[in-house]
């Protein structure tokens, strides 16, 4: 069995403001090792991972992650994606994942007008994923949102494939663990938190796991299960070829 | 030439923004209002030697694609003028 870390990428463009969060919550797991990935630049650095983080990519013009999108480091990280390489989009990595197209539908303004900052229960919805592997199907996670435009939307037609395919990962629930208005903060289509790709190789969420990966501090630990989920992934396919 | 490029929440769409500017109209009075939709316009001038109109409006149709508008959830339109 191999041991050597599990190598993470976080990508930094101007305006990220969860980069930090995210290359902390990496290198809280002893089996990892992680780097930043510039946006000017073009080498994912040997990567097996790469982690879009939050924050408000060139200022959030025009929308969301449009910007961001024709950087150079992410024509790479489409060629690594359209390879099977693991990309997770997080909030504004989230939106710029779905601006690249590498992941179906949009995100628009929440229905409230309001930026969203408070605790949500994300259900998982499949564990058929590498980010959701270490989860259990209808477990309940406790994470933080903070977004204004994490409205998911997609024409029906897409929707109905997305639904066939199992491509809703995590939806906003109440306590309980079921949909209920009240407990979607901004609106989104089916209390769509988070979707993968047809491929499942790349996966965006507008919650923050980055902020919810340690016991005993306010956070709380579940966006663990997510990070733990790729390592696990990875030092599988490791074996496999080992 | 002079470009101005019209960006609009894509039709079937919730405009949120739309929706709460629908909202408060009938409390001035306006009644009977309806399909209230709020976009954005991109000015723009393009140049070049002998660029025709036509050349233009491929160009522009294929900036709006690539950038200036999402079609996933927006939908746009363009003039373009001799300036």
């Amino acid at each position: 069995m191999s041991s050597a870390p599990v190598r993470f990428g976080v990508v930094v463009f101007p305006g990220s403001n969860c980069d930090a969060d995210s290359y902390h919550a990496i290198s809280t797991f002893t089996d990892t090792s992680v780097q930043y990935l510039w946006h000017k630049d073009t080498d994912l650095k040997g990567v097996q991972a790469v982690i879009l983080p939050g924050g408000f990519s060139y200022g959030d013009y025009l929308r969301c992650g449009a910007i961001a999108r024709f950087s150079p480091i992410m024509q790479s990280v489409i060629d690594f994606a359209e390879n099977g390489g693991l990309v997770m989009g997080i909030c504004n990595g989230f939106q710029t994942l779905v601006e690249a197209g590498l992941l179906p539908g949009g995100l628009i303004r929440n229905t409230g007008l309001k930026f969203v900052c408070r605790y949500v229960n994300l259900r998982v919805e499949t564990i058929a994923t590498p980010f959701t592997s270490a989860c259990q199907t209808g477990e309940l996670l406790r994470i933080v949102v903070k977004h204004n435009e994490g409205n998911y939307t997609v024409d029906p037609e897409t929707f109905a494939r997305m639904q066939a395919d199992d491509q809703i990962v995590l939806r906003y629930v109440n306590a309980a663990g079921d949909q209920d208005e009240g407990a979607n903060p901004n609106g989104a289509l089916d209390d769509i938190a988070g979707v993968c790709n047809a491929a499942r190789n790349v996966f965006g969420m507008m919650p923050h796991p980055e902020n919810s990966v340690e016991a005993g501090l306010a956070g709380g630990a579940d966006g663990r299960k997510l990070f733990q989920s790729i390592i696990d992934t990875v030092l599988r396919a490791a074996e496999v070829t080992a | 030439m002079n470009v101005r490029v019209y960006v609009t929440p894509k039709k079937g769409i919730l405009d949120p923004q739309g929706a709460a500017v629908e909202r408060s109209l009938p409390n001035l009075g306006f009644t009977g209002v309806s399909g209230v939709q709020i976009g954005k316009i991109i000015d723009l001038t393009i140049t070049g030697d002998g660029l025709t109109a036509a050349a233009a409006h491929e160009q522009v149709d294929d900036m709006c694609r690539r950038l200036l508008a999402n079609p996933i959830i927006e939908d746009y339109t363009f003039e373009i003028s001799e300036g």
